[in-house]
């Protein structure tokens, strides 16, 4: 793959929300995937099942796919009566394999141990753009519950038309159509006699409502949660093929750096390893990882480095190269005519995913045809990236990306499976790549750095009269603030980014959203107003009211607390999920360290499909979000990351974790949306905010305390 | 040369010294023990070694000789889960599970010297494990519940 160019990197945070493809790129043959399942397609897809790959071979790549519109892309009955469900949707603890099928389950009047979900995988399931932007409950699920829908339209009307009776008159359960009258039944195998379903999912479809939900909406435990207790479960990381070998890629010590003189010699005198170069790209495969570590390390190489900017410039740096954009008169003379004004800057750093498995790829080619198994957020991008690099037709490659060890966003390219795949064609044998925590940290990408500036005024009937936001690099994702304002003014300017930059959970609201709330907080303090009614003054989105009124009520935010403490509140809508979070802390009088006591959040998405998998992601958006909020910084100095290990890198841990109340707000009544982004973005602007109230320092910069020690000047 | 891992010998390469971790991966296809930071800093290759935690990941293979090593696989007996694995599945505590074979054996090694522990003695013993979708209140809930069954 061609290193990315800074310039070509500047928008990668919104570049995947934006990103659309045309309407249907075809996944190949899955026709003919069916044929050669037959009906007991259940009993092969016990998936991280390696030997998928032999199937491979007997394939005809030349048959259409199933159209989208058609039930049987999403659903397929076997004989026995297993329902497969396949999405191109992926697991990195989101919990969705759950969710989706408690979806399909609801509709089909079976237990969710009847259906087996097929994710993420190009060849047997329908094209799928990627798992961000939290858009697999919103999209995917509807998807999903009409085409469960439809399929139980189908075998009603199979079973009136056997039984010559009233379709209305038939009742379904668990997997079984039951006889009005003489109490007969016909199982769903029976019916759909491992068939394909052709006829397409019918879009005006009645679904069950959220009220009479009996298994969407129940705490189903993750349906292959024993396989991960007992370490059974392969990641990518675990797999082995027959002749697998490990394979290494030889990395610069900066970015940018540009490879002068190598010398391989000695690695290829090693017994078992071969060194593969093609330019810039250089690798060893060997047949255990620390051969293949031995013979990297004895691999001589000059790099020249070019000059670029370093942390401790990077603010100003990202300030300067930011593009220009119109101001608005108006939104000044608001300004200026206040008495009651409020300018601020925010600085925020780069930070790292860290996903507790690093970058993982296996490839094998079994002559033109490429399988690899990657652990990405993007299937169908990969096996594109792929499809560029080889110059190969898409058909010849099928990426699979099993159940994988988190992302974050930090997932959505697929380097280690090219790289996989780039060693493996050149020995002839399969090969995977496991990068290192230290690559993980210096050759991913990080969340963006950003400079946010606000300016913002008040009237005299403490409405705000002006607001003036922009934001240099980290993005425009939750940039419009959700107050009402007189005049307003507000830019993303794009920027050039030192280092590759991407997604994060959240975007760049957590970065925007502080600083709206941050200023919020700010201005209410000098309007001598509660910084809740403040909000609720200047808010008409009854949604977020809404959260914002049951954290408070949870919280206890107008209780007395003792000298020392502070408390602070923020809120925020993100991709039709809403939240708002209070924190409680306290401040040592002579040490100035902060402990954080408590948070408590109340968060909002609409009808909940999964009470428990939903608690947990509030739960580990917050504590995830305290990392960014308190400590974590990607340090850098003219393009060699300083901090590249979990030693040096710190991460929230056990003892991090401060008591936490959280709050579900049902809302059966609206459409489920995603859940793994949006609580992340009040905690950095609720504890900012409760320092600010305890010691009346603003900290306006993420991480606020890498030391954990306040200043004592603001 | 021989380790015992699980109760079972096996004779393992030894050959440019080796960690215990890549031995038990590459080698003997136990693969429930995780690679996460190579340097024993987020406890995804815990293991215990004649019964106390240890992090596999920089420990040579050559130091365990004559020791019992258990990994995730061995913990469950005759097809019946250890009681942390039993009260982890119940407690569905995990999202991505990657963290879970180390935490686990983090939380077995406690779990069978304190069979009551407290929140702050949960915190302290696991404090070198990471989860980095932060599911720590479910881990802490689930480690309480664990000593009692």
């Amino acid at each position: 793959m061609k290193k990315p160019e800074v310039e070509d990197t500047a928008h990668y945070p919104e570049q995947y929300e934006l990103y659309e493809t045309p309407a249907f790129k075809s996944p190949l043959s899955r026709r003919s995937f069916f044929k050669q399942m037959g009906g007991g397609i259940a009993a092969f897809l016990v998936f991280t099942d390696v030997l998928a790959s032999e199937v491979l071979g007997n394939l005809d790549t030349k048959e259409k796919s199933l159209a989208e519109d058609t039930i049987a892309a999403w659903i397929h009955i076997n004989e026995e009566g297993k329902i497969t469900v396949f999405t191109g949707k992926v697991e990195v603890g989101q919990n969705i394999r759950t969710s989706l099928a408690q979806i399909v389950a609801e509709e089909l009047f079976v237990p969710v141990a009847a259906i087996e979900m097929v994710m993420g995988d190009t060849r047997l399931t329908p094209y799928d753009r990627g798992t961000y932007g939290s858009l697999t409950t919103p999209q995917m699920g509807p998807k999903l519950r009409k085409a469960a829908a439809s399929v139980r339209e189908l075998l009603t009307e199979m079973a009136s038309q056997e039984w010559k009776v009233e379709n209305g008159s038939l009742q379904m359960e668990k997997g079984f159509i039951h006889h009005p009258g003489n109490g007969d039944k016909l199982s769903y195998g029976d019916l759909v006699k491992g068939k394909k379903l052709l006829q397409k999912v019918n879009e005006e479809v009645a679904v069950i409502s959220p009220e009479q939900w009996k298994i969407a909406g129940t705490s189903v435990s993750k349906v292959n949660g024993r396989d991960f207790i007992t370490g059974r479960h392969k990641y990518v990381s675990d797999m082995k093929l027959p002749d697998m070998l490990y394979g290494k890629i030889l990395r610069a010590p900066a970015n940018g750096a540009s490879l002068e003189r190598v010398d391989t010699e000695k690695a290829k005198q090693l017994p078992g390893v071969t060194v593969i170069q093609d330019g810039d790209f250089i690798g060893v495969t060997a047949p255990d990882s620390q051969s293949a570590a031995v013979a990297l390390a004895m691999i001589e190489a000059e790099w020249g480095k070019s000059p670029q900017p370093s942390r401790k410039e990077l603010f100003q740096y990202l300030k300067d190269q930011g593009e220009q954009k119109e101001q608005k008169a108006e939104v000044e003379e608001a300004f200026q005519g206040s008495n009651l004004q409020l300018e601020q800057t925010f600085h925020i750093d780069y930070i790292a995913h860290a996903p507790l498995e690093p970058r993982a790829g296996l490839a094998q080619w079994e002559g033109d045809q490429l399988t690899v198994w990657t652990g990405t957020q993007r299937p169908f991008g990969v096996q594109e990236e792929l499809e560029e690099v080889f110059g190969i037709p898409k058909e010849n490659i099928r990426v699979i990306m099993p159940d994988t060890g988190s992302g974050y966003g930090g997932k959505h390219t697929g380097e280690a499976g090219i790289e996989a795949a780039r060693l493996a064609k050149e020995v002839g044998k399969p090969v995977k790549v496991l990068w290192s925590r230290e690559e993980e940290f210096k050759w991913a990408y990080f969340r963006p750095a950003g400079v946010i500036e606000v300016k913002s005024a008040l009237g005299s009937d403490g409405d705000l009269a002006s607001w003036e936001f922009h934001n240099y690099n980290s993005g425009s994702a939750g940039i419009e603030a959700p107050y009402e304002a007189g005049v307003r003014n507000t830019h993303f300017h794009s920027s050039r980014s030192p280092l590759r930059q991407g997604s994060y959970r959240a975007l760049a609201s957590t970065a925007n959203i502080f600083a709206h709330e941050c200023q919020m907080n700010d201005m209410a303090v000098m309007n001598q107003t509660d910084p809740l009614k403040f909000r609720l003054q200047n808010l008409k989105d009854d949604r977020l009211i809404a959260v914002l009124e049951a954290t408070a009520q949870a919280f206890g935010w107008n209780q007395s607390k003792p000298t020392g403490h502070g408390f602070g509140i923020a809120c925020g809508a993100v991709k039709g999920g809403y939240v708002a979070t209070c924190a409680e802390v306290q401040v040592h009088p002579s040490s100035r360290e902060v402990k954080i006591l408590r948070l408590a959040a109340a968060f909002e998405c609409g009808a909940i499909i999964n009470p428990a998998h939903l608690k947990s992601q509030v739960v580990g958006c917050i504590l995830q979000g305290l990392g960014g909020a308190m400590f974590e910084a990607v340090d850098f100095k003219e393009g060699e990351i300083l901090n590249p290990s979990l030693l040096s890198y710190q991460v929230p841990r056990f003892q991090d974790t401060p008591e936490l109340e959280i709050v579900l707000v049902d809302r059966k009544d609206l459409p489920s949306a995603g859940a793994g982004e949006a609580p992340i973005v009040g905690v950095a602007p609720a504890i900012r905010n409760a320092i600010f109230d305890a010691t009346g320092v603003k900290l306006n910069n993420l991480p606020m305390l890498p030391n954990g020690v306040v200043p004592d000047v603001g | 040369m021989k380790i015992n891992v699980n109760d079972k010998d096996y004779t393992v390469k030894a050959t440019g010294n080796p960690s215990l971790l890549e031995v038990l991966r590459e080698q003997m296809d136990l693969t429930g023990t995780k690679y996460g930071c190579g340097e024993g800093a987020c406890g995804a290759c815990k293991v215990l070694i004649n019964g106390t935690p240890a992090i596999s990941c920089i420990t040579p293979v050559a130091s365990v000789q004559d020791k019992k090593v258990t990994t995730v696989e061995g913990l469950e007996k005759n097809g019946r889960l250890h009681a942390v694995q039993q009260v982890f599945l119940e407690e569905d505590v995990f999202q991505c599970g990657y963290c879970a074979p180390g935490m686990i054996m983090s939380a077995v090694a406690l779990v069978e010297k304190n069979p009551n522990p407290s929140k702050q003695e949960i915190m302290e013993s696991m404090q070198g494990n990471i989860c980095r979708c932060c599911t720590y209140p479910q881990i802490i809930h689930a480690i309480s519940k664990a000593g009692k069954i």
